[in-house]
């Protein structure tokens, strides 16, 4: 059973409605995102998924996650096939595969406190003492205990991202995808919640799936990289080779096209 | 020279102080970053010289000088005519910046021909020849099209092009990289910095980003709760900030190139120190 990849992801094929070329009657033609897709992740990994825009990034991450439901291929976790699963065979799953979202202001409700949107998800699986694993979710997140009775707008960005961790972290998930979660973030904030990932990696045995279009990030977090570019794979390597010798032409462009904190303006 | 002087500059939303006390200035083509966090008033300062401060921002003191002409004490009329012709504005979301129900060519020419009384030919021309120094293929074609049918790269070098129509002596670019990807960033502030150099336009480039500040400024304002912590040059600044916040900021900027020296979040001592630092100034004005 260890040796099951957490993930295994085969020829993943998925498309959209591209609705601005719709004919006025009739369907609209399908514009592919994810080009066959094939990816492992092993139990404990730490994996970064880097691209541009329109790579099929978060695409992906959703397929994972079963936002979305593939056109073809298969998507594995933990050797279930759950590509095409429905939404009621899915539910038992969802409490094992977590999602932490870009925007913190969109993904937590306005006009729920922080108490009941990390309870939301641990009441929706059937979870007993909800108010024990909330606190202990807020402690684990760094956040005080108070911060239940308070509302998301009376957060700063930081501290609602460590809202969406929470949540994710509540239901005890064995995998975590987290999608550009520290590019809406100031530098500073940004180091904090990095910091905060790494140490719920150790923590809690989590697997870490991170998206992001940030290289530097990337270095610093994830054991493996993932590279995309226009729907598919382009390099996947550990993340130390990729950055010594990266393989693609596409990853050597997203690298060199890096701004460093230092003083070579040639770089422009 | 100093195209644009800020001189003591002072701003309240109620009785909340957002701008305290803050002076710089930018000279003839020099390119100056102005860096801080989220709340920092780096955007304000931008605003402010633009006279486009949403309407709860009360200048309280001080003076905002653009070639000679001081900007605070002129009539709005006096103020906008100087600010439309000397100044120009590259906003961050190129994509809320066009209004999407019309054309990019109108929206280049309108005000070229409005504001500086251009007949509406010569407005044409200037415009085809930006598109084409901005590296825009077919510029016909794209004076045509919908911004919804251009990507986001594109859509920047539009706004870009038209920032230099008019051949401003000053551009406020507001965070214009953010909303990009890194590669096309790169091209964009290659751009940026090549119309710069052809124009002599000085620029006060607004960022939170100082791997983008190393790459295309030569000196810049660290700011934190709307006061001047640093004012220095670039190269002394990466040499070495003089500021703890500016330091700390720097520690906390990530660095792909060297992993573990990197991402050390700002110290809760060093925001205490910048807090007290304001407090003393606060208490100092009678702001308290």
């Amino acid at each position: 059973m260890s040796d099951t990849p957490i993930y295994d992801i085969e020829n993943l094929r998925l498309s959209f409605p591209d609705m601005a070329h719709k004919p006025l009657l009739g369907p609209a033609p399908r514009v592919e995102i994810l080009k066959g897709i094939s990816l492992r992740i092993p139990r404990g990994d730490v994996v970064g998924i880097v691209g541009g825009s329109g790579s099929g990034k978060s695409t992906l991450g959703r397929a994972m996650v079963r936002l979305i439901e593939p056109d073809s291929g298969a998507i594995r976790f933990e050797g279930q096939d759950i590509t095409h699963l429905g939404e009621d065979a899915l539910r038992p799953l969802r409490r094992r595969f977590q999602m932490i979202f870009q925007d913190p202001m969109s993904s937590l409700n306005p006009r729920r406190t922080v108490g009941a949107i990390i309870a939301g998800p641990l009441k929706l699986q059937g979870f007993d003492r909800v108010s024990g694993r909330v606190d202990q979710a807020l402690d684990h997140v760094g956040l005080p205990r108070v911060f239940r009775k308070r509302y998301p707008h009376e957060l700063s960005g930081g501290q609602r991202q460590r809202v969406g961790i929470a949540r994710a972290i509540a239901t005890e998930p064995d995998f975590i995808l987290a999608d550009e979660i520290v590019s809406g973030l100031d530098v500073s904030s940004q180091a904090q919640v990095l910091n905060l990932l790494e140490q719920l990696v150790r923590e809690l045995g989590l697997t870490l799936a991170f998206i992001s279009h940030d290289l530097s990030v990337i270095r610093r977090l994830c054991r493996h990289t993932v590279v995309l570019h226009r729907g598919e794979v382009v390099e996947y390597s550990e993340t130390q080779a990729l950055f010594d010798a990266p393989q693609a032409a596409y990853t050597r462009e997203l690298l060199d096209a890096i701004p460093l904190p230092d003083l070579d303006q040639v770089w422009v | 020279m100093s195209f644009l002087t800020i001189e003591n500059l002072s701003a309240f939303v109620g009785p909340a102080p957002i701008l305290r006390d803050v002076s710089l200035t930018v000279t003839a083509g020099e390119v100056r970053g102005l860096v801080g966090e989220s709340g920092a008033g780096k955007s304000m300062i931008g605003k402010a010289v633009l006279g486009t401060l949403p309407p709860a921002v009360r200048v309280a003191s001080g003076r905002i000088v653009l070639e000679g002409e001081d900007l605070l004490a002129m009539r709005p009329r006096d103020r906008r005519r100087v600010i439309g012709a000397r100044a120009a504005l590259i906003p961050q979301d190129p994509l809320t910046a066009l209004n999407p129900s019309r054309r990019v060519g109108p929206q280049i020419t309108n005000r070229l021909v409005d504001i500086l009384g251009w007949t509406r030919h010569d407005a044409q021309v200037r415009a085809l020849e930006l598109l084409d120094e901005v590296h825009i293929p077919e510029p016909e074609r794209v004076m045509r099209a919908y911004p919804h049918e251009l990507s986001g790269g594109m859509r920047q070098r539009i706004l870009i092009a038209s920032a230099f129509a008019a051949e401003p002596r000053l551009i406020i670019a507001d965070e214009p990289t953010t909303a990009l990807d890194v590669t096309v960033q790169k091209q964009i502030l290659r751009l940026i910095r090549e119309m710069q150099a052809r124009h002599g336009t000085a620029l006060l480039f607004v960022t939170h980003d100082l791997g983008v500040v190393s790459k295309i400024c030569q000196s810049l304002t660290v700011l934190y709760g709307g006061k001047v912590l640093e004012d220095t040059r670039v190269g002394d600044f990466f040499a070495g900030p003089t500021h703890p916040y500016s330091a700390a900021l720097l520690a906390a900027t990530p660095k792909y190139t060297d992993p573990d020296a990197s991402l050390t979040p700002v110290p809760e001592a060093v925001i205490d120190g910048v807090r007290a630092e304001i407090e003393a100034f606060d208490r100092m004005h009678g702001h308290v």
